[in-house]
């Protein structure tokens, strides 16, 4: 079902964790449908410096959420924002269109993450 | 190719090596139509013939009860639909459960569109239905009772002989599905009051595409598949010989007793193993109530196919009733019926063992299993939180 190279980022995502003291954080889905992504931001001069993420969900879930920090890390928050879940698809090679859905939610998470960052610096 | 350690043997099992030397000569000397009234005919139809005895044998039936079929799939459809239409003078009223395999749960929801009223029994958190909820669902409008034998996701096997004596009382024809349970318990057709059994080969290291319908002398059944007069005129269609004689061997072959036992021990010693990793819960029954090579578990805070996925790069082969797995994103109707959430239903892990699995198999997988739950739980949003509350709750 899956290629080698989405489960290959399944077993080792090289940016699964948590950011202590995150300046933003985005959280989508529920358990319910089975997935749930958490997207941790450190931004500096309106880059991503870092970025991690924790997800529950199947191995494309967890391929999709780690592909996606791959591809934002040190994009300013404007270029993140403009992504979609399309440049992850391409990134990862093929995907099952029934997995589509994770990683239009770990772009989800992102954008989530940046609206709370911008929000809290306004303030 | 890297080892593979197969353990979806509820999805379907390897064909046993003497299985598919019974049936090879089938395919090509003899090749004939069991119809025909030629010499080659004649040595199709004995075949078939021998095999039809040695498997209404099995389970206690006459030789001319029962009908090959495609699979379960195509003798379940036959039983409900066949006793639908040709009683539905008498009534329009037939009781299943909520945790039957889809293709019961499909024909009745077809059913219902016809004008039949089903009536979906509950189950209780192991599985098991009420007897007393099911005696007073019977009505004098209640034509056919179906309720399988052992459940294919949570190993659950119900008291068909309990079943078998109310609908006897009612007179009601009874008929269970019995693809996960034929071979590795009890039976009995007479002893069972039962009109009506499906079971197939591919369950049993037999092939794929054959099944069986034992359809109990003198119950109305209407014929579903139309044609020439095969199989004592209830399904139409020349028989496939070689998966017939491929199903009897299997069936020869998976009644030996000592199976059974060592499939249970093996089943013990992964579902001990396993409880051994924090958060875990069994799914069904412990003991003689669970099919000998069953074990379902629901682990918190992570989800069923990443951990499928995991053991499938170790070679383990396993299945799972999340939603994330299954087309229609919901998870299993089984796990949902006793009463797991979505949560733990989503985190379900199902290992299905046969005959042909080893001890060593089984301490590779127990070595494994609690180096992949970790990893994932590391990573897991939820896990932490699941904890917090459990510790809470202490």
């Amino acid at each position: 079902m899956y290629s080698k190279k989405v489960i290959e980022i399944f077993k080792n995502p090289k940016y699964a964790g948590r950011i202590k003291n995150a300046d933003a954080i985005g959280t989508v889905g529920n358990i319910k449908c089975g997935d749930k992504i958490q997207v941790f931001l450190k931004v500096k001069d309106k880059k991503i410096e870092d970025i991690k993420f924790q997800t529950y969900g199947c191995p494309a879930a967890i391929s999709t959420s780690d592909t996606l920090c791959k591809l934002v890390k040190g994009k300013t928050l404007e270029e993140a924002e403009k992504m979609t879940y399309k440049d992850i698809i391409e990134d990862l090679g093929e995907v099952p269109k029934i997995k589509y859905h994770c990683s239009i939610m770990g772009m989800e998470a992102l954008h989530k993450a940046i609206a709370n960052y911008r929000k809290k610096v306004r303030k | 190719m890297e080892r593979i350690i197969y353990l979806d043997n509820g999805a379907t099992t390897k064909l046993d090596p003497e299985v598919l030397s019974a049936m090879l000569p089938y395919f090509s000397e003899k090749y004939g139509n069991a119809a025909s009234l030629h010499a080659k005919g004649i040595e199709a139809k004995d075949a078939l013939e021998n095999a039809r005895k040695a498997i209404a044998k099995s389970i206690n039936a006459d030789a001319e009860e029962i009908i090959f079929t495609s699979g379960g799939t195509e003798s379940n459809n036959f039983a409900l639909k066949g006793i639908a239409f040709a009683n539905k003078e008498i009534g329009n009223h037939i009781i299943t459960t909520k945790i039957e395999h889809k293709c019961i749960l499909e024909s009745c929801e077809w059913l219902e569109k016809q004008g039949f009223k089903i009536t979906y029994l509950n189950v209780d958190k192991e599985g098991f239905i009420n007897l007393e909820e099911l005696e007073k669902a019977i009505t004098p409008k209640t034509i056919l009772v179906s309720i399988m034998q052992g459940n294919n996701e949570i190993g659950t096997i119900n008291d068909i002989f309990a079943i078998g004596k109310i609908c006897q009382k009612y007179n009601v024809p009874f008929h269970t599905d019995a693809c996960q349970s034929y071979t590795k318990t009890e039976l009995d057709v007479k002893k069972m009051n039962l009109s009506l059994v499906t079971i197939n080969a591919h369950k049993i290291h037999g092939p794929k595409g054959v099944g069986a319908l034992f359809i109990k002398k003198g119950t109305k059944i209407k014929k579903w598949q139309h044609g020439g007069p095969h199989e004592f005129d209830f399904r139409a269609g020349t028989e496939n010989v070689a998966g017939i004689v491929g199903f009897a061997k299997a069936v020869e072959l998976a009644q030996k007793e000592k199976h059974k036992a060592y499939m249970t021990k093996l089943r013990d010693k992964l579902i001990a193993g396993t409880l051994e990793i924090p958060d875990v819960i069994l799914n069904g029954p412990k003991g003689d109530k669970r099919l000998c090579n069953n074990a379902n578990f629901s682990f918190k805070g992570i989800e069923g196919e990443a951990i499928g996925g995991y053991l499938d790069s170790y070679g383990i082969c396993s299945s799972t009733g999340s939603a994330c797995s299954s087309i229609r994103l919901e998870p299993s109707h089984v796990l949902k019926a006793i009463g797991r959430t979505h949560e733990e239903a989503n985190g379900s892990l199902r290992l299905t063992l046969s005959r042909f699995n080893s001890e060593e198999e089984i301490d590779f997988v127990l070595e494994k299993l609690p180096i992949v739950v970790n990893k994932l739980r590391a990573i897991s949003p939820i896990y932490k939180v699941i904890n917090r509350v459990l510790k809470k709750s202490d």
